[in-house]
């Protein structure tokens, strides 16, 4: 596991359902084809109202036109991030365009195990309302050890809640690898 | 201590004698529910994860229901569905029923209960938001991801956070104007569509236990509209007559003890509500429709786990009995057995299915169809403007289709009544 995550902010308002994520008409693609999956990157985050898409701004698609992945690798939200279905395609769909971890103020359930078992982004919890501070573009840097982000734009530092019980699994990469390190399944 | 119901169950289920909320455990899983969408990449985690040759750990317990992406040309649907039949072939599965042969059900929720899948004090996870719907069994059923699924498809088992619980009571008898929709719709415009996040929605009351199954499958089914981790309602004769009459295994009742702790206790008394709609776009985003009333419509849409249900049909019969709807209107059955019943039904000495032909509706075969929009070809998909008044349960932007159409979440009696004039309308005018 990493131990410093950087890149540039994607930020969104809150409630961002998984049909904002990846719309259901997309859930028909293959997770395992390498070609097939590429379309999950391109189609990452294609439900979110153009307004809403990029704040403050509004109107900055997640993924430019002609693309596959995102120039962005950590979104930033308000509560209940994720809210929705169950499918694993969202949190998928997010890693294959290149996000290692979200920060939210809150996130349902369903989706929130689907980042951790699978293995797919890291999802961060805080008490700041970071939509409303950090801006589209700005370039973040995750401590994953100190749980903090920087902001590298505007040089303030901000707290992350630790993960956590879930801690172990995040850091293990996935339930699988969870429960093979700690002998909770037959080993394959 | 005292617990409810839930922690019961899943106390049970952890071979535990309590748990308390908070804490996490390992459940021993009694059903897994797959369908076309989640089973085969499901099937694809277990095969990488588990090896070449792996068996599921109990056949007899993972039921395929396949249902969201049927009636279409879509090509890649149609792998979907062929890799479902390839692996039931592979691990025998006796639970799956395939598309295109006698076997097909239809909306896998309202099958799991139609088939007696839903046994009181059970555990159920499936790669289904909505799995919560089998709440209404005094039981556990919860949503979970492709991984957690296949984890559970080689173990049998999976870890959850014991949640806290909240109570809703209603009190006082359901007036005929009201049904299980404007409950849960009211509720979740209180709580917000967050407010159950990691919790348990526990339903009782006077107005609860006098709903068929049926109409207590739409308000668990909604749970996790307010981000709940499962919906729950206690057992009585009503579900047992409903267990009894789809299977003989055993099951076992769990009730919540009366010093139980629960998160919040709300109380509604049913003669004060009003039919309501969630307006665009969110499900907590709740109005009457007498405030609403006029809003102009382009479709109406029945069907879906939450309201594709014969008791849903019931609901909008009476109101279409004798009358032409006005805009499109989509009847669409959750399932074969729905579909069947509505030509053997009646009401008013007329079939249900007669009744919605002569008021101008379109009958569609049963699946999920339009609720989630699904590819193109979707019967009853949103296009751009549309205004939809809809008995599913969800009307985030672009959840039917077009993320330029509005959908407003009614009761099968608003949504009916609203085909018939074009406009949102109380169903008072036409009882």
């Amino acid at each position: 596991m990493e131990s410093i995550i950087q890149g540039k902010a994607f930020v969104l308002g809150r409630n961002i359902d998984t049909d904002q994520i990846i719309p259901a008409e997309h859930l028909v693609y293959s997770l395992s084809d390498p070609e097939e999956v590429k379309l999950y990157g391109k189609y990452a985050l294609s439900g979110v109202p153009p307004a809403q898409s990029g704040l403050p701004e509004g109107n900055i698609p997640f993924v430019r036109e002609g693309s596959f992945t995102a120039d962005y690798t950590i979104i930033i939200a308000g509560q209940n991030f994720g809210c929705g279905s169950s499918r694993e395609h969202a949190p998928f769909a997010l890693q294959v365009a290149g996000v290692k971890a979200i920060i939210a103020e809150s996130y349902a359930r369903i989706f929130y195990r689907n980042c951790v078992d699978g293995g797919f982004v890291i999802p961060y919890e805080t008490a700041m309302h970071l939509a409303q501070t950090v801006k589209t573009g700005d370039e973040l840097k995750i401590d994953i050890k100190a749980n903090t982000v920087e902001n590298l734009t505007s040089k303030e530092t901000y707290q992350l809640n630790a993960l956590g019980d879930v801690f172990n699994i995040v850091e293990a990469g996935g339930i699988f690898a969870y429960a093979r390190k700690e002998n909770l399944m037959a080993q394959s | 201590m005292e617990q409810t119901i839930t922690q019961k169950i899943l106390a049970r289920a952890a071979n535990r004698k309590f748990v308390t909320p908070g804490e996490n455990v390992w459940l021993n899983v009694d059903v897994l529910l797959t369908h076309d969408v989640c089973g085969p990449p499901t099937f694809d985690i277990f095969n990488q994860e588990f090896g070449e040759g792996a068996r599921v750990w109990d056949p007899e317990k993972v039921v395929v229901l396949p249902d969201h992406y049927i009636f279409t040309a879509n090509e890649h649907a149609h792998r979907n569905i062929d890799l479902l039949r390839k692996f039931a072939k592979e691990q025998n599965l006796p639970n799956y029923y395939d598309v295109g042969t006698d076997r097909y059900r239809g909306v896998c929720h309202v099958a799991l209960a139609e088939e007696g899948f839903n046994l009181p004090g059970t555990v159920l996870f499936g790669t289904d938001s909505h799995t919560c719907t089998s709440g209404a069994f005094g039981m556990f059923g919860s949503g979970i991801g492709n991984t957690d699924a296949a984890f559970i498809l080689g173990t049998g088992k999976l870890w959850e956070k014991v949640p806290e619980s909240m109570l809703f009571t209603f009190d006082g008898e359901m007036p005929e104007y009201l049904s299980a929709k404007d409950l849960i719709l009211q509720i979740l415009g209180d709580i917000g569509t967050d407010g159950a996040t990691y919790r348990a929605m526990e339903f009782n009351g006077e107005a609860i236990h006098a709903l068929p199954m049926e109409e207590r499958m739409t308000l668990t089914n909604m749970a996790i509209e307010g981000g709940g981790m499962n919906g729950i309602i206690a057992v009585d004769e009503i579900t047992e007559a409903f267990v009894k009459s789809k299977t003989s295994k055993p099951y076992e009742i769990f009730t919540s003890d009366p010093g139980a702790e629960y998160f919040s206790k709300t109380r509604y008394n049913t003669a004060e509500l009003e039919p309501v709609v969630a307006k665009p776009h969110s499900p907590d985003n709740r109005a009457t429709v007498q405030s609403m009333k006029g809003t102009k419509i382009t479709k109406s849409y029945i069907g879906s786990c939450t309201g594709g249900k014969l008791a849903d049909f019931k609901l909008a019969a009476k109101i279409l009995s004798g009358q032409k709807v006005s805009v499109p209107t989509n009847i669409v059955p959750a399932t074969v057995k729905v579909a069947r019943d509505l030509e053997t039904e009646l009401y008013n000495g007329k079939s249900l299915k007669s009744i919605f032909e002569d008021a101008g509706c379109s009958i569609a075969l049963p699946s999920c169809a339009a609720c989630l929009g699904g590819p193109s070809d979707t019967v009853g998909r949103s296009v751009d403007c549309d205004v939809v008044v809809s008995t599913t349960n969800r009307n985030f932007p672009g959840r039917m289709g077009s993320k330029n159409a509005e959908v407003y979440l009614a009761s099968p009696l608003t949504a009916a009544a609203s085909a018939i004039t074009g406009k949102l309308t109380d169903p008072r005018n036409y009882l």
